[in-house]
Order: C-alpha cells, then structure tokens, then sequence
C-alpha cells in the first residue's frame, strides 16, 4: 500500500518534469497566420516567376538575374513576414498569461528548431545560385520538417505530427516535382493553418 | 527494522503539490508564479502556502522582479533542496526494490 503511493509519486515527479520543461505558450494563431502567409507567398511566387517556366525539374535550370531576384525577395519577404507573426502572437499570449516568453523552455525550443532550419536554408540557397530551383519545395519541406521533429521534445508534442507530414510530403515533391509547388502549398499553407487551428481550439 | 534509507524519505516531499513543486524546479533554473499555478493546476493561496513551507526548509528561493511593470516573482530550487530531493528519490527507488 505504501509502495503504490510511492509508485504514483514517482510517476508524478516523471510527468511533472517533462511538462515543465516544455515552450506551452505555442500560440495556435502564429500557425494560422504563418499558413496563410506560406499561401500568399507561394502564389506570389507561382504568378511572377513558375507560371512562366519550366524551373520544376530535375536538373539545374538557366535562371536569369530577374527572376533569381525575383525569387530572392519573395522567399526572404515570406520569411520575415513568418517570423514577425509567429513572434507576435507567442508574444501576445504569453503577455496574456503573464508569462516571461523569452523563458528557458522558450530558449531551449528556439535552438533545436534553428539548427536543422540555419542548415536547411544554407543549403537551400546554394542550390538556388546553383539553379536548381526543383529541389527547394521538397528540400524545404523535410527540413522544416525536421526542425519540428527536432523542437517537438521541447513543446507541444503533437507537433510532431504535423513534422512528419511535412517531411513525407517533401519525399512526394522529390517523386512529383512538377507538382513539387503544389505540395509546397499544402505543407506550409495548409497543413499549418489546419494545425494552429487545431491548437487554438484545444 | 528499520531500514536506514528511510531517513532520506522527507516529510517535505510527503505532499503531491510539494512534490510537483520540487519536480518542475528541478529541471528548470527557475519558474515564475503563474507557470508554477498553470502546471500544477492549483489555486493562488495554495501554492503560496506550500511555496512559503519550501522556503522555510530553506529548499526553494525565490526573486522578484518587474516584468511589463507588473511584479514577477520566480522561484528556483537551492543546493540544499536538490539534495533533499535527490535523496528523497533514491530511498523511494530503494522502498521499492
């Protein structure tokens, strides 16, 4: 009898020390805007620059200086834009349950997303000066992916999910590449406004 | 008889909030108020009280500060606690061999 107290005491001290040292202040809004902001960008992206070439292939394509630029700054705005409304709606919900965003947990969930992200763009836009552009959606995917599994063990654990699927359809941009900007949408767009909404309500 | 690690066994940790308290400090360097009501789900005055017995055992210290000019107060386990705690861990893990 005191041996079963002890067994639950053990297994409470196990479940409290996994939970505290979780990011809990995810805000499922930051999935949403992201997801949309993802869309916006991809759209911006197919009208200025896919629609008019045959850049989805398996190969390195002649890019020229307009439509690299042109690609340049859709990415880098689309990420600005990402980051800034992630930040900001964390930041909002932590204020709104007076909380320190920028905590331990915070910290510790930051570094495991950006070690997999920081290798992942580097190597994403050598390929870009290198032309080939078809490999980015389905390179993008799977190390967003990646970042996510990485993070998962220091937030919302069910993130998990969301970083596997991200990274099997990142496989599928590879197998369908002509499709790779489609899958692209649906990873980043999609599947992320479904998710935050489904934090949101949670 | 009795057995010598049941000394270890503190009547600190004997309570579930106590415990919870102890556990989430430590793993963390430190935790506000709020995240320490948030995870163990229990009221203001409650966790004051039981925080106020850590600290007179001198097992949990505490800092205040201004966040967003509201007071923040962040507790962190001390040297002594964690031992205690420790220990606390092992006799159970002995208890139950």
């Amino acid at each position: 009898m005191e041996k079963e107290k002890y067994i639950i005491d053990l297994d409470e001290i196990r479940k409290m020390m996994s939970r505290s040292s979780r990011f809990i202040s995810l805000s499922g809004l930051s999935g949403v805007s992201t997801g949309f902001i993802a869309l916006a960008g991809a759209l911006l992206a197919r009208q200025l620059v896919f629609r008019h070439h045959d850049y989805l292939v398996y190969e390195a394509v002649p890019i020229d200086a307009d439509n690299l630029s042109n690609l340049l700054l859709v990415a880098l705005g689309t990420l600005l834009l990402s980051v800034f409304s992630a930040l900001w709606f964390t930041g909002r919900k932590s204020r709104k349950e007076n909380r320190c965003a920028w905590d331990n947990q915070a910290k510790r969930l930051l570094t495991n997303l950006l070690i997999p992200l920081l290798a992942g763009g580097i190597l994403c836009l050598i390929l870009l000066l290198r032309g080939y552009v078809g490999f980015l959606p389905g390179l993008t995917l799977i190390f967003y992916g990646l970042a996510l599994l990485n993070g998962s063990h220091f937030t919302l654990s069910h993130i998990r999910l969301l970083g596997i699927a991200d990274i099997v359809l990142g496989l599928f941009a590879f197998l369908f590449i002509e499709q790779s900007l489609f899958l692209w949408m649906l990873g980043f767009g999609v599947l992320q406004s479904i998710y935050g909404l489904l934090i949101q309500w949670k | 008889m009795v057995k010598d690690f049941l000394k270890d066994l503190d009547k600190a940790f004997e309570n579930k909030i106590r415990l919870g308290i102890m556990s989430a400090l430590m793993v963390n360097d430190q935790l506000d108020f709020n995240t320490l009501k948030d995870l163990l789900g229990v009221t203001d005055g409650n966790l004051a009280s039981h925080l106020k017995s850590l600290e007179k055992s001198e097992y949990v210290s505490f800092s205040k500060s201004f966040l967003v000019r509201k007071p923040n107060t962040t507790y962190a386990a001390t040297a002594k606690g964690k031992m205690a705690f420790r220990k606390h861990i092992g006799a159970i893990e002995k208890l139950l061999q």
